[in-house]
């Protein structure tokens, strides 16, 4: 049972890691606004924008992302 | 980029219904616009919107139509405001810097949904010099950065204006900052509470099961300083705001709701503590995180809600043009508003704002005062004439001469009387705190019952007993009853379309004795409805079919009366503003308008007709005249009925003529009116009221009724109205729909009646359970399920609010219930 006496304070401390950077998160503004970037990923990028230029290879070219 | 043909009507029928492409409005008749995108030409309803979706498309932003929720705000025709705010003395208190950057924040409205932003960001992106555009659709504020050497601020908000989106420059530092500061602090509070609460509840599951486990006392002690380790920060950072409201009332010599929050947490924290280090009893660490996090769950939920409604600041932005176009002696000059000075003169095209107080000295025209008076109907201003600030101008362009301006302003008089109102309402006594003081009258008094027999029987458990008393009594009753059950019925309402922006207000509705109705806009929909069509050859129809035809050109608000009249546009149109509409319908000319405009070219008026607001008339004589009403909106009369049948006194005050609020009161049933209201008048009625004994439910949506919604009790303003009626307001109706007010009142009632039972279940079970415990036969992990029990009991009680109503509360007689129901 003497293990408890690592695990736990491991434990805390990952908690620790993780509120930090949680903190960090919300100071960096990515909880400002939770609505616009789940959209980003439904949008196919306009002509004007610099992916245009590699559309044409990509689809032909990069294989299909593995699940 | 040209104008495609006229499409087949298979392409047609694939744009949104048969509304315009672009913002989804009707197409007016005899207009024939439209704009290729995808391939296909859809059809358009006006100049601006065929500009905007040109703009959309050319831009390659086309996508932005795929994945828009909303139709897209009607861009308006507006000449160029944009490039005064280029000019040093109106910038400079706007603009703040950073480093070689120019910084600014911009209220955008019309923003609808993401794909809105998405527009915006791209189109933003595209400009040279700008370095940092970003838009959050929540909050409709975003933040340019950009280099003042590559673009100007002008540049930058008339690309936003040329999408349809009206841009409104904030400053530097506004009440978004002080909104975004409050809910990241607000979310890290949370944040530890919920890590905290999933670590203790591990640790203390070990704790539970420890006596029937048998053990080591090594490590139960390991684990109990663990848990006051985890709690710490718990308590006194995330549990701050409770201590802190705590203060705040008994300063004010209150016993707010915060008062019971910070003396259970407090206790149970203070208690656990001294129970781990002296080695015995037991620890509430369990309990104290829950009830934290809990808690604060509920008051970020109510925060949102409340930033969501707005604030008073904002909603002032929105209503006084920040430009003017100022008279001088070299022509005219746009100028910023905070420029302008007694006794300068502007000049206010038509559709604008007026910028401040002031006095016309050339030109007429027609104002809509509606939402600052409540009169319904545009007010004729001829040369000599008063104008305030922020009414609009329908008439036509008119010559003003200042005479008030920033404070002075009657605008700015009604926000001094919304602050005074605010200063006035007695918040602290509400409902809430009336059972809480209760609440805390009762625990210490019990409290001190027990401690006094413990003194008697054993005087050195008697501290240990009574702090049990107050641990266990206090948190689980008053953190668990009242909010589960008020984020419920705050959840089902907002799926109703009503927004609770102040959690207290359902306890302070349920209880509402009186109703007082804003007329213009509340009841009715604040838009001119034809009442009366008085052909003088009998031919109604004739003279209706005419009349519209010849007020489709006209920008004037009776004129949206005719919209619904078929008829083929007249030609050779000369629209006179503020007076008339002159054209040629089927080969006669004709003239329509004021008795005046109409006379010149048919002659004296006929005495049947003098009296009309508007009157028809040609070359071959007099036709009609038309009388106006103000359309009663759907749902007003279900919600007036339903609160009287849920026994509210019901009265209007109305800002409006006699004349009219009779009528909207004679169709409502409403016995009780009050017209030719000011604000400060309407305030004085609510306190009338009050004083004597009622409790005050108000409604409205205008800038007039903002004072009296912050004096009121309870106060529903109609989402569809002025932005500061919202921020005064507990409830937002979002929809504009009044008749989910009854059902609100239903609601409110049976969350108190929910809220009343949770406190009896919390006090029955307290006041059975404790002298077990505290004789010792119930031991602790027994004691541990009988508590999540009864606070889970608590939860699913509170859960029922959540469900539809129709089967547990009366169902208004105004709302038939669908047939299928009635049979069930």
């Amino acid at each position: 049972m003497n293990i408890i006496f690592v695990l736990i304070p491991l434990g805390l401390v990952l908690v620790g890691f993780a509120l930090w950077s949680f903190f960090w998160a919300v100071g960096d503004g990515q909880f400002d606004d939770l609505e616009s970037p789940g959209w980003s990923v439904l949008r196919d990028d306009g002509p004007s924008d610099r992916a245009q230029a590699e559309a044409g290879t990509r689809q032909a070219g990069t294989p299909r992302a593995p699940r | 980029m040209t104008r495609s043909p006229a499409p087949p009507a298979s392409a047609t029928a694939h744009a949104d219904g048969c509304g315009c492409f672009h913002c989804g409005e009707p197409i007016p008749v005899g207009v024939r616009m439209h704009v290729e995108v995808d391939g296909t030409a859809r059809a358009v309803c006006c100049i601006g919107c065929r500009a905007a979706a040109e703009l959309i498309r050319d831009a390659g932003l086309g996508d932005y139509y795929r994945w828009r929720a909303a139709p897209a705000p009607r861009p308006e025709a507006a000449d160029d405001v944009w490039s005064s705010y280029d000019r040093p003395e109106v910038q400079a208190p706007l603009v703040g810097r950073e480093g070689p950057l120019a910084v600014v924040n911009v209220l955008v409205e019309g923003l609808r949904c993401a794909a809105c932003s998405w527009l915006i960001d791209h189109r933003l992106a595209q400009v040279r010099g700008l370095v940092r555009a970003s838009l959050n659709p929540a909050t409709a504020r975003a933040q340019l950065a950009w280099d003042p050497l590559q673009v100007s601020l002008g540049t930058l908000l008339r690309e936003i204006a040329a999408l349809g989106y009206r841009p409104h420059v904030l400053g530097q530092a506004d009440t978004l900052e002080v909104a975004t500061r409050e809910r990241r602090t607000a979310l890290k509070r949370l944040a530890v509470a919920g890590f905290g609460m999933m670590q203790i509840m591990m640790v203390a599951y070990a704790l539970w099961l420890a006596p029937t486990q048998g053990m080591d006392p090594v490590i139960r002690e390991y684990l109990r300083f663990t848990c006051l380790l985890v709690t710490t920060p718990v308590a006194f950072y995330a549990g701050w705001p409770f201590f802190a409201g705590a203060i705040a009332s008994l300063r004010a010599r209150h016993v707010g709701m915060d008062v019971p929050v910070a003396i259970g947490i407090g206790l149970a924290y203070a208690m656990s503590a001294w129970n781990t280090f002296t080695g015995q009893g037991e620890v509430y660490y369990d309990s104290v995180t829950m009830f934290v996090f809990l808690l604060l769950a509920g008051r970020y939920v109510e925060m949102l809600a409340r930033h969501r409604a707005g604030s008073t600041t904002e909603a002032l932005v929105r209503l006084v043009p920040a430009m003017a176009l100022k008279v001088t002696p070299a022509g005219r000059e746009r100028v910023a508003c905070t420029e302008l000075r007694d006794g300068d003169r502007v000049v206010v095209p038509l559709g604008e704002s007026f910028p401040a107080d002031g006095r016309i000295v050339a030109g007429a025209t027609q104002a809509d005062e509606s939402l600052l008076t409540g009169e319904s109907q545009p007010v004729a201003k001829a040369a000599g004439a008063r104008v305030i600030a922020g009414s609009t101008n329908v008439g036509g362009p008119v010559e003003v001469e200042v005479d008030a301006v920033g404070q002075a302003t009657v605008l700015a008089g009604i926000v001094r009387l919304l602050e005074r109102a605010q200063t006035e309402r007695p918040r602290l006594a509400r409902l809430a705190d009336r059972w809480a003081t209760w609440f805390v009258v009762r625990v210490l008094g019990g409290a001190a019952l027990v401690c006094a027999a413990w003194l008697v029987v054993d005087p050195s458990r008697a501290f240990e007993a009574t702090l049990a008393v107050l641990v266990v009594t206090c948190p689980c009753a008053l953190s668990l009853a009242t909010p589960t059950a008020i984020t419920a019925a705050t959840a089902f309402l907002a799926r109703r379309g009503l927004l609770v922006t102040r959690a207290d207000a359902l306890e302070t509705l349920a209880g509402a004795t009186h109703a007082v109705f804003d007329k213009t806009g509340t009841l009715t929909l604040g838009r001119p409805r034809l009442t009366k069509v008085h052909a003088l050859d009998g031919d109604v129809d004739a003279a209706l079919a005419a009349a519209a035809a010849l007020e489709r050109a006209s920008e004037h608000p009776l004129a949206r009366a005719f919209d619904d009249v078929p008829t083929s546009p007249a030609t050779a149109v000369r629209v006179e503003p503020g007076r008339g509409v002159e054209g040629e319908v089927n080969g006669e000319r004709l003239r329509i308008g004021t008795a005046g405009f109409v006379a010149e070219l048919t002659g004296p008026v006929p005495q049947a007709l003098a009296q009309a607001a508007v009157v028809l008339g040609g070359v071959r004589g007099w036709r009609a005249a038309f009388e106006f009403g103000d359309a009663p909106r759907p749902g007003a009369a279900a919600a007036v009925a339903g609160l009287r049948a849920r026994g509210l006194g019901t009265t209007i005050a109305s800002g409006d003529h006699a004349r009219q609020v009779a009528g909207t009161a004679t169709v409502l049933g409403i016995d009780d009116w009050h017209a030719r209201l000011l604000p400060e008048d309407k305030l004085a009625l609510v306190q009338r009221l009050r004083t004597a004994g009622a409790r005050v439910l108000a409604v409205g949506d205008g800038v007039n009724d903002a004072p009296t919604l912050r004096a009121a009790d309870v106060a529903v303003a109609l989402g569809t109205g002025s932005a500061l009626a919202q921020a005064s307001a507990d409830l937002v109706a979002l929809r504009g729909d009044l008749a989910t007010l009854p059902e609100a009142v239903d609601v409110a009632r049976r969350t108190v009646a929910i809220v009343r039972q949770n406190l009896a279940w919390s006090a029955a079970y307290n006041v059975i359970a404790l002298p077990f415990a505290a004789l010792g036969y119930v031991p602790p992990w027994l004691a541990a399920i009988g508590m999540s029990l009864s606070s889970l009991f608590v939860v699913l009680n509170a859960l029922r609010l959540a469900r539809a109503p129709a089967s547990t509360s009366t169902v208004p007689a105004a709302v038939p219930l669908p047939r299928a129901m009635e049979a069930a």
